[in-house]
């Protein structure tokens, strides 16, 4: 019985770490441009989709299609940026809103024109059913542990890049008074477009984990906006820790939730978001004002 | 400012009184439906009404109280779900349980306005998300309403309102109808009224709105909630109509927001005429393009973006180019 509570509680911490990675990227763009992305969900699937493609096409091990995915993320959230969405930052509030919304409704059925409504999954021979033995009955699966590790590691890079290179202290910069920087002469387009293939490469190794980890089909983006959202601001906006610290949160309600009732998961997940909101709703490492 | 304070109609536009005339003229057409239209016509004419309505509401909201809202299916949802609890449990007659069903989702929007006004901007929008999502996943928990494989609205209480089929079908036509004119003529009186100049301030310079004196909060959560409750009866007359009502149905972003914001942007929002130019072009679009599917989804898209990047004041901007026509004098002359 503890173990049992003990194993639903690893499995929430580790489902965490998947979403403080989808977090991340919606995090990253927000920070810096003051928009939030309505497509970041189907951006999200849209890299599992490719992962797929990958591995049936050219026979390739799941993981191994994160050396083709990230980089044509990476590649299509700079260019996305450079060609559309560079057009509507700092118009307020409408137009960012409305077109990352456009692109999201053109990349879901964009997908379901090319891969049906079927649910799909990208399964790992051999390490899907492996898990490592604790004392007490408690184990821990591999892929989930693998899934968090990774997701530390990708926002301890994230925060060195911030920190210590010169675009990321100019990333920082621009958020903080894009005006000043562009008088600066700093190319604005080109530190936006940096933002969002790098939102769009975090995006992209979210994608493959995620397509690993649980079933997919054209349709599931939305979810996982929301997910990404809710860890954001679970977390406290403006804070990497926070995004992991949210979606750990985040995953911990819906494993109970899992627990006491199948049915509902999610709806756990979204009511613990709603009473976060209700009690602190600058976020747990949020400071000052509310989002 | 040279407006004076007693008299928000001051320095509003005059403009040729034929339009009022104009408008009239086709509600009275429309109102005539049942005698000259088909059955087929009717049907999607109740549509037209109310897929019109719901794009002016989420306009009221976008276009000028400032409040991009991504989640309007909650209430269509609650109002659906409302009504058929109302009817089949608790056996009120449907007339009557249409304006009990539009109050209770006005109440439910209470608490989640309350909860939603802790976050601006696009927060706002992605939590108004998160909250349809917590009514859908919550209504397919309901056993009683079929849990989430939905629940028909049995014929015997359809019959009660009245023995005749084309009675019956004209009644719920008169009522969309109906609910759509109050809905314009209403938004039309508030945007001339005191209310309508603070709307203005907000949706054209927030800061500085607030600054002249206007509570943007407390109009903010009074527009809100009221167009909940016009949202929730028009969410209980779609589910009258269609007779059957699932948690996916009832609570689909697909049809009652991202449709909805469509027909609001792709005519403009911010007027009260771009809707209704967006609403046309919508259902004429669909007509000629229903066979494609999902590449008509992509197209709206693709839509969506065109105009947001080139002419955001939509269809109804593009007729103001060509001429400055007006047929609700809603702006004013400084």
């Amino acid at each position: 019985m503890l173990a049992d509570m003990m194993n639903t509680l690893i499995q929430g911490i580790m489902l965490g770490g998947l979403y403080g990675l989808f977090a991340a990227g919606l995090s990253l763009m927000f920070g810096v441009m003051r928009i939030v992305n309505l497509a970041h969900g189907d951006f999200i699937v849209m890299a599992a989709y490719m992962a797929l493609v990958a591995v049936t096409a050219l026979g390739l091990h799941p993981l191994l299609t994160l050396f083709i995915v990230v980089p044509l993320m990476a590649g299509f959230g700079y260019f996305g940026q450079r060609l559309a969405l560079n057009r509507v930052v700092g118009t307020g509030l409408l137009a960012p809103l409305m077109v990352t919304f456009g692109l999201s409704i053109i990349i879901q059925n964009l997908l379901l024109e090319l891969f049906s409504a079927d649910s799909r999954r990208l399964p790992l021979p051999g390490l899907d059913t492996a898990s490592i033995p604790l004392p007490g009955g408690i184990s821990i699966g591999v892929v989930p542990l693998m899934m968090f590790a990774v997701a530390v590691a990708v926002l301890a890079g994230l925060g060195w890049f911030f920190r210590h290179t010169m675009t990321g202290r100019l990333l920082r910069a621009v958020s903080d008074d894009p005006e000043i920087v562009g008088l600066m002469g700093a190319d604005r387009r080109h530190l936006y477009a940096i933002a969002t293939g790098l939102a769009a490469a975090v995006v992209g190794i979210a994608g493959v984990l995620m397509a690993v980890k649980t079933n997919f089909d054209p349709l599931s983006g939305p979810t996982r906006l929301l997910f990404a959202f809710e860890a954001v601001i679970i977390g406290g906006m403006g804070s990497l820790w926070g995004t992991l610290l949210g979606g750990v949160i985040l995953g911990l309600a819906q494993a109970i939730g899992a627990r006491i009732d199948p049915g509902i998961q999610i709806l756990a997940g979204h009511v613990a978001f709603l009473a976060i909101l209700a009690i602190r709703p600058q976020g747990i490492l949020g400071r000052g004002e509310a989002p | 400012m040279s407006l004076k304070a007693k008299d928000p109609r001051a320095g509003m536009v005059r403009g040729p009184r034929v339009a009022s005339l104009v408008l009239l003229g086709v509600l009275l057409l429309l109102a005539l439906g049942p005698w000259w239209a088909s059955r087929g016509t009717m049907r999607l004419l109740v549509e037209f009404f109310y897929m019109l309505t719901l794009a002016q509401l989420w306009n009221l909201l976008a276009g000028y109280a400032g409040l991009i809202s991504v989640g309007q299916q909650a209430f269509v949802g609650l109002g659906g779900y409302f009504l058929f609890a109302l009817v089949i449990l608790a056996g009120v007659p449907v007339l009557v349980a249409m304006p009990l069903a539009a109050l209770a989702t006005a109440l439910l929007a209470l608490p989640s306005a309350k909860l939603l006004f802790r976050m601006r901007g696009a927060y706002f929008a992605v939590g108004s998300w998160v909250v349809a999502e917590v009514f859908r996943l919550a209504a397919a928990q309901i056993g009683a309403l079929g849990g989430g494989s939905g629940i028909s609205l049995p014929a015997k209480f359809v019959k009660a309102i009245s023995a005749s089929r084309w009675l019956r079908e004209s009644t719920i036509y008169w009522i969309a109808l109906a609910i759509m004119a109050a809905v314009l003529i209403g938004m039309w009186l508030l945007l001339r009224s005191g209310y309508g100049l603070a709307l203005a301030a907000v949706r054209d310079d927030e800061e500085a709105a607030r600054a002249s004196g206007v509570q943007v909060e407390r109009i903010r959560f009074r527009v809100f909630v009221g167009v909940a409750l016009v949202t929730g009866l028009i969410g209980a007359l779609i589910f009258l109509h269609k007779l059957r009502i699932t948690p996916e149905a009832g609570f689909s972003v697909t049809d009652w927001t991202v449709i909805v914001m469509f027909i609001a942007v792709i005519g403009g929002i911010g007027t009260l005429e771009g809707p209704i130019l967006g609403a046309i072009a919508y259902f004429l679009l669909r007509e000629q393009l229903a066979d494609l599917g999902n590449w008509f989804f992509v197209i709206l898209g693709l839509a969506t973006i065109a105009i947001m990047l080139f002419e955001p004041r939509g269809l109804w901007g593009l007729v103001q180019r060509w001429r400055a026509i007006t047929f609700f004098h809603t702006s004013r002359r400084l």
